[in-house]
């Protein structure tokens, strides 16, 4: 999860090695999502345009991206061995994580902006990788 | 003195009459007289010289136990001063007494409260004889403790206000009694109280709710580190809205409590702090005090009211619980009343808000609030209210999350013609470019499969399978564009039947029951926007298309008038 100003909110991997590599690729996929963004063009933005898609793929891994109304952006690096996930599986664990940010956004103690330390949103974030792994 | 509480007339020495009576023996062992008034001075400890010998050792502990309003700490204290006893008495340590006993409210000392190995509920403060019958088969067994059952402790006036802990005692009973008696995530009623107040010092009306901002003002006084406070809310906002109820806040309050105290936060929320469950419980104790007919003098006034006014209320629903509660164990009659008011708060939701009665809307809410609130409205709760266990039927969701998102500013018990009116006028206005969102929908899916489902049932429009055809409008649109050009002149006047025909529909919504959750209609409300917006700028751009075309086949048609012009005088010559 990053920021509007593109600095990272909540980062999670689950196969904790090479845990640097995936850091730097959401890093570098923020510039694919920024692109995306900018050719929307409208000022409107769709649920069809919050979820950005597959970034794109490498030999190794696929990035999907998602971007809330408010330029939060939610970025996910997949394995591409795991073929097993299909798009709509995707979408939901993006509306899934977009729910969870938004439970976080009413806790009235939290600043926008802030890391994000919730126990239930990594309680939740956990559940729904280990769904996936 | 055994006369003065009641033990001669009721032939015995029920734990109440017994605790009367060790309070009078020490109003007289101070010097006050014998009277019922003059237990609810604060008194010391009896001084049993002639009893057991470890009744010293036991009252010299409870002096330690003083002074503090939150029975957590005491928790370990009165555990080793209950192990200290080796009486074999049946309070086993099960457990310390989660909280102080409290004689009558008006009187500013309090018990220990006895564990439930005594099964005593109610009897506790000593003011509870109307329980008697029901209660005497278990507590006559209980008499020869009567000496080990005095471990009390006269507390000072607690800062709170005065309660009935008869009623707490009687909640305790009736839940299991293996896991009440050392529960720091329980709330007693004296906590309860306190919370209430301090409620209402920053929301006066207690049936609306605390918003985000003034709760963290609140709780920031209690210098925790923000972290712990914004663990301790994501606990207690259940319903994720940020805006505390009343239950929320007594959860969120006593969670700072006992944090304060040393406790470790949870990672969820105990059960006993469940909204829920806290609605459920504050709302038997004072359904219970219809029964206190003889001591009811003892209540405070104010609460009295209150309470009785909650009993009426509540009295249709929790009469035949009270009775099913007042027979057998404990924590399976709770749960039962907890799902019996659940249940009957069920159908209630599934009602059409228009139809339900002033009773039932007021038992409803009084039975099952605020699981549910918005910081915008005060009485929301039976609109929106997350019941968990049933899940809505799926609505039609689109005009029906849009018109639930109007009603968010309503007031809950506004009358039909009120909900009604609000719900009409979004369909109006936007009738000719859009009714309602399902409308848009059926437009533009109208548009791109012009001999398909002409009007699909509202029904089948949920959000995901929306978001699949608007996801399939953008690929599709070129292709249909270059298909459109003779069939949009025919799609536009279907057009407006199909507007017609679907726009009595949003006049039927207002009936479907608002019942998601607010997580879930805010993400309706936000598609819907989405869809709204999307469905404009798609009918924009259809509209400047078909201008666009227009205007070419007007130039087709002056380009063949004069072309037929300049052929006309060629044949006719």
């Amino acid at each position: 999860i990053c920021s509007p100003q593109n600095y990272p909110l909540y980062i999670r991997s689950v196969p904790t090695e090479n845990e640097l590599k995936f850091h730097y690729t959401v890093h570098t996929s923020l510039d694919v999502v920024d692109e995306k963004i900018s050719a929307m063009g409208k000022a409107l933005v769709d649920q069809r345009e919050l979820y950005l898609g597959l970034l794109y793929p490498t030999e190794d891994y696929k990035v999907y991206g998602y971007v809330t109304n408010s330029k939060v952006k939610f970025v996910m690096v997949v394995d591409s061995s795991n073929t097993a996930l299909r798009d709509n599986e995707i979408r939901s664990m993006f509306r899934k994580l977009h729910n969870s940010y938004t439970d976080i956004m009413c806790n009235p103690f939290y600043n926008p902006g802030d890391r994000i330390h919730s126990r239930a949103f990594d309680n939740m974030v956990n559940s729904m990788m280990m769904q996936v792994c | 003195i055994t006369e003065v509480c009641g033990a001669k007339r009721v032939g015995y020495f029920g734990p109440a009459q017994f605790y009367i009576a060790l309070k009078l023996i020490a109003a007289a062992q101070s010097g006050f007289p014998v009277r019922i008034e003059s237990i609810k001075n604060e008194l010391p400890l009896p001084r049993f010289m002639a009893l057991k010998n470890d009744s010293e050792v036991r009252y010299g502990t409870p002096a330690e136990l003083h002074g503090v309003k939150f029975q957590v700490p005491h928790a370990t204290l009165e555990k080793n001063s209950y192990k200290r006893t080796d009486e074999g008495d049946k309070q086993e340590p099960k457990s310390p007494p989660m909280s102080p006993i409290c004689s009558p409210p008006a009187s500013p000392s309090t018990y220990q409260r006895i564990p439930l190995s005594y099964g005593y509920g109610k009897s506790r403060s000593g003011l509870e004889q109307q329980h008697g019958a029901p209660y005497e088969v278990r507590h006559s067994t209980h008499q020869q403790d009567g000496p080990s059952s005095g471990n009390y402790g006269a507390k000072p006036a607690l800062a709170c206000s005065t309660l009935n802990r008869s009623l707490s005692a009687e909640r305790e009973q009736q839940d299991s009694s293996a896991h009440y008696s050392d529960d720091p995530w329980r709330i007693t009623e004296e906590q309860r109280d306190y919370y209430i107040n301090q409620f209402r010092s920053l929301q006066p009306d207690l049936n609306s709710f605390i918003s985000g901002s003034m709760a963290k003002n609140f709780f920031t006084k209690s210098k925790l580190p923000i972290p712990e406070l914004s663990h301790i809310w994501e606990l207690s906002d259940v319903d994720c809205d940020g805006a505390l109820t009343l239950p929320e806040f007594c959860a969120a309050f006593h969670l700072v409590v006992a944090r304060k105290n040393g406790y470790q936060l949870p990672e969820t929320l105990p059960e006993t702090l469940l909204p829920e469950y806290l609605q459920a419980a504050s709302l038997k104790p004072m359904r219970d005090c219809a029964l206190f007919d003889s001591y009811s003098e003892s209540l405070p006034g104010g609460q009295q009211t209150r309470d009785f006014s909650w009993t009426e209320k509540a009295s249709a629903e929790e009469v035949p619980d009270n009775s099913a509660l007042l027979q057998d164990a404990k924590k399976g009659d709770k749960q039962a009343l907890k799902v019996s008011t659940a249940l009957k708060t069920i159908p209630k939701e599934f009602q059409h808000l228009t139809v339900k009665t002033a009773a039932q809307e007021s038992n409803a809410l009084k039975a099952r609030p605020r699981s549910r609130s918005y910081s915008s409205t005060s009485l929301e709760d039976a609109m929106k209210k997350g019941e968990e266990p049933p899940t809505p039927p799926p609505r039609p969701q689109k005009s029906h999350s849009r018109a639930s998102s109007l009603d968010l500013n309503k007031i809950f018990q506004q009358n039909t013609q009120a909900v009604r009116s609000g719900w009409l006028p979004p369909p109006p206005p936007a009738l000719p470019p859009r009714p309602s969102v399902s409308q848009t929908e059926q437009v533009s899916e109208v548009e791109l499969h012009p001999q398909m489902n002409r009007p699909p049932s509202q029904a089948e429009e949920n959000s995901s399978a929306k978001k699949e055809v608007v996801l399939a409008q953008p690929p599709s649109k070129p292709a249909r564009r270059k298909l459109r050009t003779e069939a949009q002149g025919l799609e536009t006047p279907e057009l407006s039947p199909t507007v017609n025909v679907t726009s009595s529909l949003p006049a039927v919504k207002p009936h479907l029951p608002v019942q998601k959750q607010s997580s879930k209609q805010k993400r309706a409300i936000q598609t819907a926007i989405r869809k709204n917006k999307e469905a404009n700028a798609v009918l924009a751009r259809l509209n400047s298309e078909l201008q666009q075309q227009l205007k070419e086949v007007h130039k087709e048609r002056i380009a063949l008038e004069t072309q037929l012009e300049q052929l006309r005088p060629v044949t006719v010559l």
